[in-house]
C-alpha cells in the first residue's frame, strides 16, 4: 500500500497510451491506404497498439469456414446445358438436421407425370430461427447448400425480409467458388469433378434422351415463370413513390456508403491481383 | 456521413454568391436528425450471447464511438436506444417494456440477432417471447446467431439511415412529434402464462370457448398473424394441390396458408374448388389402383 | 501458490464398489442396485434418503455433491412403472470418480426428502427439481421456484407438459417435413405468441402475484417501522433491489438486498430472467443438435461446453454402438481449444471484475486483443467467433486449416492470410504470455485491487466444498480440487500442469487463482503445439458421416473443468428398447449456477459496493445460470 502497484498500473496505460501511434508513426499518413499490405499487419500477430477497423471503409475479411446464414448452390447461369439448375435434390437431410428446425422443403413433381423430381418446388429459410450452426452444408450429400459469408442483412421489417425464399437463398456456383476457393476444390475433388454429383453419374452412364428432354420442358417452364414474374415486377418498379414505405426497401440497394457496383469489382479485381502476387512471393520465398 | 454543405444549399431560397459559403439553409428536420443520429447513445443493457458480441463491438477493435455511440448509459433515462440483444424470456419482458417506457423521445429500438427478432432457435421454448417487435415497435433487425461486430455496424448505420428519412413535418412519421405525450407500452403481467393487456379480451373468449360457455360472438378468428411470401398463382395452385399430411394445425381457428396470402376472396374459392378436385381425383385413383 | 496437503483424518479411500458395500451393509433393507440397463449406483429408499446421505458425506467421505437432479420416467418402453427419479452424484474431494444415488417417488404426489441440511450445496438444485419437475423436498428451507415465476402453471420438465409451439414428440423426424406447410410457429397459437394458458383461466384475479410471493418468501418486507439503533444513529432497514437490468449483473440477473446503512444482511439471488429452456428443448433434440446449442449455455467458453457434452455421449456410445473413439489429434485439438477458451475466459472474467471495482472498462479494452485474435483462430477454424460448433462425438467438426485464410470477395477487399501453426505458436510463445505478465504487472500489486480484494467476500475451506462451489471459487478457498487432476479426462494425465490453489478464499485469492490457471493453460499449450506437429494428417473426423446416429440406452454423466468451474452434463438415453434418437434427459450441471448458492453467505455483513464486485469474483454467466 504504498503507491508503487498504482504507478505501475499508471505505466501500464501510459504505454498503452503510446502504443496507440505505433502505427500512425509506422504507415504516416497513409495507414488506411487500400493499396498497402498494412492492413494485414494491423490485424496479424506483430502488430501493436490500435488495431481498429474501420468498418464501412474496411472490413475484416471472414476466413473461408465463416458461416452466417445458408444459401442454396445453383449452377452458373451462363451454364451452357443446365443454367440456374438446383443442385439440391430436395433429400431433405438439411431439414432433419437443423437443431432449430428452420428449414421448410416443398418438393416438386413433374408437371405432366406427377412423379417427383429431385429438386426442390419451394425453399424456405427462416433467418429468426436459424443458429448458423452450419450442419446443413455439413451434412449435405450433394454440397447444394452452403453457409453464406454476406453478414449485412440487417433491415427495417422481418416479415418481409426474414424468411428467405429460394429465390432469395440461390446463388450461383461460381459464388461460392469465390468466396471459400480451397473447400470448393476439396469438396470437387471428393465428388470427383467440378459437376454436380448426379450430373457426373449420369455422364458415366451415358445420359438419356428422355432426362434431357425433361429437362428441357422444365427449362422451358422456368423461363415462362420467370418471364412472368419479371412482369409482374415491372410496374412496381416504376411506381415506388407510392409505396412510400422506406421500411420496405432494402438498405443494402441503396446505402450510401455502398459503392456501386463497378467500383466494388474494380477493388475487388484490385484485391485479387494483389492476393495473386502475394501468393506468388510466398512461394518464392518457399523455394528460396 | 458528414452533413455535406453543398446539399444544405439546395433550398428554393436564393442565397447571395457572395454568402453561400458561410450561411447554410437547410430544413430543420436536416438538423435535428443530423444531431441524433450522430449522438446515439444505448442503453447499457445485455440480455444474452448477443450481448458479449455487442460489447466486442464496443471495445477496440470495432469502437462503435466512431459514430457517435460511445456513451452508453446504463439508465433508461439518458439513453436514446435500446439495443436488444439476446433471447427475450417472458421473465424478461416485463422489465424490458417498463424499461422502454421509461425512455425518454424519440427512442429507437434495434433488434440483435434471431432471438430477439422472432425467438431464435429457443423460440419454441415454454419461457421465450418469439420476437421482442411482439411488445415493442423495433425499428431495425440485425440478423445472425450472433451477429458478428460488422453485421451490428452495418444495422446501426441503417438505422442511423433511418433517422435520416425522418421528418417533423410528417406528424405520423415518428411518435413524438405529433400533438400531445404518446402512449406507453403496455406491460405484460405473469399470471399462469404471460398475459397481454391488448389480448384480454380475445383470453377471455378463449377461455369461454374452453370452458363450453355459449357466447354471442364466435371463437375469435384468427389470420395470418405472419403471411409467408407469396408463390406466384401457379406455384400456389401446385402446392395448394399436393396431399396435406395430417396436421397438427387446430381446424376451428381460419387461417391463410401462405400460399393464399394476397390472393382474393375468389381466387381462394377456386383453389379450394380445385383442391377438392385434386383430392376426388387423388382418391379414385387410388380406389382403381387397389382394387 | 500454495501446495496444499490435506490432513490425515480427512482422508477416507477405497473404490467406489467399497463404498457401495458398505452402504449396503449399513442400510441392508433400504440401498438397492441400480440394475437397470445401462445404469450405475444404488437407489435409496426415500425414507431412509437423509440418514443414508449422511452416512455417505460423513463416514464415507463424499464430501462434495456436485450434482442433483430429477428425471421424469413416463410411458411405455422406458423403465418398470412411471416414477420420478431425483439422481445425486457425489464426489471425495480427494479424487476419484463418483458415488451415484438415486430416490424415486411417485409422479401424483411426488415427495421426498430434502438433502440440503446434509450438502448445502443442494438448495438451488433442488429448487430448480421442484420449479421444473414438481417435486417437493421435505426439510429444504426455502422451497420455491426458482427459474420461473410463482404462480407458473405446471412443471415443464414433466414428459407429459407440452408447449404451446410444441410440434412432435421426435421433432426432427417429419416434423415440418415434407408436408408442404409452411406455417410458422407462432401460427399454430391463437395468441400469436408462444403461450398456452390453461382452459380456466380466471382474468377477474388477475394480479401479479410473483414479486409479492417471493418477497415474503424470502422473509423480506419494507418495513420502516423497524429501526435499528446504532451507537446513537438511527438507521432504517432498507430492500434494496438490484437486477435484473443493472450494469453490474453480467447480464439479467437479480439480487434482493436487506440492508443496514451500507451493510448487507441479507441477500437472495433471483434468476430465471435468461431460463430459455435448454433442457426441455434438448431433449426434443437428437444427440447431434444438442451440440449447438450447449454453445449458448456459457457463451464465452463454447469450445469447453461441447467438450463436456460429447464427452458425456462418448460414454453413452461406448456402450455399443458403432463408433470410434476419438483419435490421438483429435483430442490434441480439443484441449488446444479448451485450454485456448479458458485463457479467454479468464481474461474477460478478471477485466469485467475490474470493471466491479470501478476501472470502468480500461482492463477489459488491454485485454480484448488478446482475445479477439484468439477468436479470430476460432473463426477460422470452427467457423464463428463465439457459438463454435466444433466438437463432434469421436472427433472435431474439422481438422485445423493450413492458413487461417480470407479471400476477397463480394463484401471484403482486405484480405488477411497467415499460417496457421506460425499464428499459434506465435500467439502462445509470445503474445498471450506478454500480455499475461501484463495483467500481472497491471494489477496484482495494484493498491485498489489489494485493498477491494483482500478479505473480502471470504469463504471457507468447509463452507466451499459444502455449498459445491466450483472452478476458481473452490479453488481460491483452498480446496486442491480440479476435474483435469482429480477425475482426469481427455489427454490431461500425459500433460505437464500444476493446480492453482490459494488459501485465503476471499476475491483477491480467486483473482489470483485465475491468474494463475492461465499461465498453466499456456503451459500446457506449449506442451500441444510438438503433439500438433507430430500428429499431423491423423484423421479427426471419421465419425462425422452419421446425422443420425442412435445412442445405446444407459444414463451417463460427462464432466470437465471448464473456465468456471465443473460443468456437467447429466444425459440419459432411454425410451427406445435398444437405442434411442434423442435424450430422455439432458441436464447440464452449471457451475454459473451452483456457485451462486454461497452469493448469500459470502455477501452478507459485506457493504453494498461490495456485494457487486463479490459477484464479479464468481463469475457467472447468465446464458449457463438460468439455461
Amino acid at each position: 500500500m504504498n503507491g508503487v502497484g498504482f504507478a505501475k498500473g499508471m505505466w501500464v496505460t501510459l504505454r498503452h497510451f503510446l502504443e496507440t501511434y505505433v502505427d500512425d508513426v509506422r504507415y504516416g499518413f497513409r495507414k488506411y491506404a487500400p493499396d498497402l499490405d498494412n492492413f494485414e499487419t494491423r490485424q496479424g500477430v506483430d502488430a501493436q497498439g490500435a488495431f481498429t477497423v474501420q468498418y464501412p471503409d474496411e472490413k475484416v475479411a471472414v476466413p473461408e469456414r465463416f458461416r452466417f446464414v445458408p444459401f442454396l448452390v445453383v449452377e452458373n447461369y451462363d451454364h451452357e446445358e443446365r443454367p440456374g439448375k438446383d443442385w439440391c435434390t430436395s433429400c431433405g437431410i438439411c431439414a432433419k438436421v437443423c437443431p432449430p428446425q428452420c428449414i421448410w422443403i416443398v418438393r416438386s413433381n413433374d408437371p405432366e407425370t406427377g412423379r417427383p423430381v429431385p429438386e426442390p418446388e419451394a425453399f424456405f429459410i427462416d433467418i429468426d430461427i436459424c443458429m448458423n450452426c452450419g450442419f446443413c452444408a455439413e451434412f449435405c450429400p450433394f454440397d447444394a447448400i452452403k453457409m453464406d459469408h454476406d453478414y449485412e442483412l440487417a433491415s427495417y421489417d422481418r416479415t418481409t425480409n426474414h424468411i428467405f425464399d429460394k429465390d432469395k437463398l440461390s446463388k450461383e456456383f461460381r459464388y461460392w467458388n469465390t468466396i471459400a476457393p480451397t473447400r470448393a476444390v476439396e469438396e470437387a475433388e471428393a465428388r470427383g469433378g467440378w459437376e454436380h454429383k448426379d450430373v457426373q453419374k449420369e455422364a458415366r452412364r451415358g445420359g438419356s434422351t428422355r432426362d434431357k428432354k425433361a429437362d428441357a420442358a422444365r427449362a422451358e417452364k422456368r423461363e415462362a415463370v420467370r418471364a412472368r414474374k419479371e412482369a409482374a415486377a415491372a410496374p412496381k418498379a416504376e411506381a415506388p413513390a407510392a409505396e412510400a414505405a422506406p421500411a420496405k426497401e432494402e438498405p443494402a440497394a441503396e446505402a450510401p456508403w455502398n459503392d456501386d457496383e463497378e467500383q466494388k469489382r474494380k477493388r475487388r479485381e484490385a484485391a485479387l491481383r494483389r492476393k495473386a502476387a502475394r501468393a506468388a512471393k510466398r512461394a518464392e520465398d518457399g523455394d528460396s | 456521413m458528414e452533413l455535406n454543405l453543398q446539399e444544405l444549399n439546395k433550398t428554393e431560397y436564393p442565397i447571395p454568391v457572395e454568402l453561400q459559403s458561410n450561411v447554410a439553409i437547410t430544413s430543420l428536420s436536416s438538423v435535428y436528425n443530423w444531431g441524433r443520429r450522430n449522438s446515439m447513445w444505448p442503453m447499457l443493457f445485455g440480455l444474452a450471447c448477443c450481448a458479449i458480441e455487442m460489447i466486442a463491438t464496443a471495445t477496440s477493435r470495432f469502437d462503435f464511438s466512431r459514430f457517435g455511440m460511445e456513451v452508453m448509459r446504463a439508465t433508461p433515462r439518458q439513453s436514446d436506444l435500446m439495443i436488444v440483444s439476446g433471447t427475450v424470456t417472458k421473465k424478461m419482458v416485463v422489465p424490458i417494456v417498463r424499461l422502454y417506457n421509461q425512455m425518454p423521445e424519440p427512442k429507437y429500438v434495434l433488434a440483435m440477432g434471431a432471438c430477439a427478432s422472432g425467438g431464435g432457435p429457443f423460440k419454441e421454448g415454454y419461457n421465450v417471447v418469439s420476437g421482442i417487435d411482439k411488445y415493442l415497435p423495433v425499428d431495425v433487425y440485425v440478423p445472425g446467431c450472433p451477429p458478428t461486430p460488422q453485421a451490428l455496424l452495418y444495422g446501426l448505420i441503417a438505422l442511423q439511415k433511418k433517422i435520416d428519412g425522418q421528418s417533423l413535418s410528417v406528424a405520423d412519421d415518428v411518435p413524438w412529434y405529433g400533438v400531445g405525450p404518446s402512449e406507453p407500452a403496455p406491460v405484460p403481467i405473469l399470471g399462469p402464462d404471460i398475459i397481454d393487456p391488448r389480448q384480454m379480451d380475445m383470453i377471455r373468449r378463449q377461455a369461454e370457448a374452453a370452458a363450453n360457455v355459449k357466447t354471442e360472438e364466435p371463437v375469435y378468428h384468427l389470420n395470418a398473424v405472419r403471411e409467408l411470401p407469396a408463390l406466384d398463382a401457379e406455384q400456389a395452385v401446385a402446392v395448394a394441390a399436393r396431399p396435406k399430411a395430417s396436421t397438427a394445425v387446430d381446424e376451428s381457428i381460419e387461417m391463410k396458408s401462405f400460399s393464399q396470402a394476397g390472393m382474393s376472396a375468389d381466387a381462394i374459392e377456386a383453389l379450394r374448388v380445385k383442391r377438392r378436385e385434386n383430392a376426388l381425383q387423388r382418391k379414385a385413383a387410388r380406389l382403381a389402383k387397389e382394387g | 501458490m500454495v501446495d496444499m496437503t490435506i490432513p490425515e483424518e480427512q482422508v477416507v479411500t477405497g473404490t467406489i464398489e467399497d463404498a457401495i458395500d458398505k452402504l449396503k451393509q449399513r442400510f441392508p433393507k433400504d440401498v438397492s442396485d441400480d440394475d437397470r440397463q445401462g445404469y450405475s449406483g444404488v437407489i435409496i429408499s426415500s425414507d431412509k434418503l437423509q440418514e443414508a446421505a449422511r452416512y455417505i458425506k460423513d463416514e464415507l467421505g463424499f464430501d462434495y455433491l456436485s450434482n442433483a437432479t430429477a428425471v421424469d420416467y413416463l410411458g411405455e418402453g422406458v423403465h418398470s412403472e412411471d416414477h420420478l427419479e431425483m439422481v445425486y452424484h457425489a464426489f471425495r474431494t480427494t479424487g476419484g470418480s463418483a458415488l451415484v444415488f438415486k430416490a424415486q417417488t411417485d409422479r401424483t404426489n411426488a415427495t421426498l426428502p430434502s438433502v440440503t441440511p446434509v450438502w448445502r450445496g443442494a438448495d438451488f438444485q433442488e429448487r430448480e427439481a421442484y420449479d421444473l419437475m414438481g417435486i417437493k423436498f421435505e426439510g429444504h428451507p426455502n422451497l420455491q421456484r426458482i427459474l420461473l415465476w410463482e404462480g407458473f402453471n405446471g412443471y415443464p420438465l414433466r414428459k407429459d407438459w407440452k408447449e404451446a409451439y410444441y410440434e412432435e414428440d421426435h421433432k426432427p423426424f417429419g416434423s415440418r417435413w415434407p408436408a408442404g406447410h409452411v406455417h410458422r410457429a407462432e401460427e399454430k397459437s391463437v395468441f400469436g405468441k408462444n403461450v398456452n394458458y390453461p382452459a380456466d383461466i380466471d382474468l377477474s384475479r388477475l394480479n401479479d402475484v410473483s414479486e409479492s410471493t417471493m418477497y415474503k418468501a424470502f422473509g423480506m418486507g419494507v418495513d420502516t417501522e423497524h429501526v435499528v439503533d446504532h451507537n446513537g444513529v438511527q438507521t432504517d432497514q432498507l430492500i434494496v433491489n438490484m437486477g435484473p437490468h443493472h450494469p453490474s449483473t453480467h447480464g439479467v440477473f437479480r439480487m434482493i438486498m436487506e440492508i443496514d446503512g451500507e451493510t448487507v444482511t441479507k441477500l437472495e439471488p433471483v434468476m430465471g430472467y435468461l431460463h430459455r429452456n435448454h433442457e426441455k428443448i434438448g431433449e426434443r433434440n437428437t444427440f447431434l443438435h444438442n451440440i449447438p446449442f450447449t454453445d449458448r449455455l456459457d457463451y464465452i467458453s463454447s469450445m469447453g461446453n461441447n467438450h463436456g457434452y460429447v464427452m458425456a455421449v462418448e460414454q453413452l456410445l461406448a456402450l455399443g454402438a458403432k463408433y470410434n473413439p476419438p483419435t490421438y489429434r483429435a483430442e490434441v485439438i480439443r484441449v488446444l481449444m479448451v485450454e485456448l477458451t479458458r485463457i479467454v475466459n479468464h481474461l474477460w472474467a478478471i477485466g469485467f471484475w475490474l470493471n466491479d471495482l470501478g476501472a470502468f472498462f480500461t482492463p477489459v479494452l488491454y485485454f480484448v486483443q488478446e482475445r479477439e485474435r484468439i477468436l479470430d483462430f476460432f473463426e477460422a477454424t470452427a467457423g464463428s467467433r463465439m457459438m463454435c460448433n466444433y466438437m463432434r462425438f469421436g472427433g472435431v467438426f474439422a481438422d485445423i486449416p493450413e492458413r487461417i485464410h480470407s479471400v476477397s470477395n463480394l463484401i471484403n477487399d482486405r484480405v488477411r492470410d497467415f499460417d496457421t501453426m506460425k499464428f499459434l505458436t506465435e500467439m502462445i510463445n509470445e503474445r498471450i504470455p506478454r500480455s499475461i505478465d501484463e495483467v500481472d504487472e497491471y494489477l496484482t500489486q495494484n493498491d485498489i485491487v489489494q485493498a477491494r480484494g483482500m478479505g473480502v467476500g471470504y469463504l471457507s475451506r468447509e463452507n466451499a466444498i459444502d455449498y459445491s462451489a466450483a472452478g476458481p471459487v473452490l479453488r481460491g478457498s483452498g480446496v486442491a480440487y480440479d476435474v483435469r487432476k482429480s477425475d482426469p479426462y481427455s489427454i490431461y494425465p500425459e500433460l505437464d500442469f500444476d493446480m492453482v490453489v490459494e488459501t485465503e478464499g476471499d476475491m483477491y485469492a480467486r483473482y489470483l487463482v485465475r491468474l494463475g490457471e492461465m499461465r498453466e493453460s499456456l503451459r500446457i499449450l506449449k506442451q500441444l503445439l510438438p503433439r500438433l506437429e507430430y500428429t499431423h494428417g491423423e484423421s479427426v473426423t471419421e465419425n462425422n458421416s452419421a446425422y443420425s446416429s442412435k445412442v445405446p440406452i444407459g444414463e451417463a454423466y460427462g464432466r470437465v473443468e471448464n473456465g468456471k468451474g465443473e460443468l456437467g452434463f447429466y444425459v440419459v438415453s432411454a425410451g427406445d428398447k435398444r437405442a434411442a434418437a434423442n435424450p430422455w434427459r439432458y441436464h447440464v450441471r452449471a457451475p454459473s449456477f451452483i456457485n451462486l448458492t454461497p452469493l448469500g453467505l459470502m455477501s452478507t455483513g459485506g457493504k453494498v459496493a461490495d456485494v457487486v464486485a463479490i459477484l464479479g469474483s464468481i463469475d457467472i454467466v447468465l446464458g449457463e445460470t438460468d439455461r
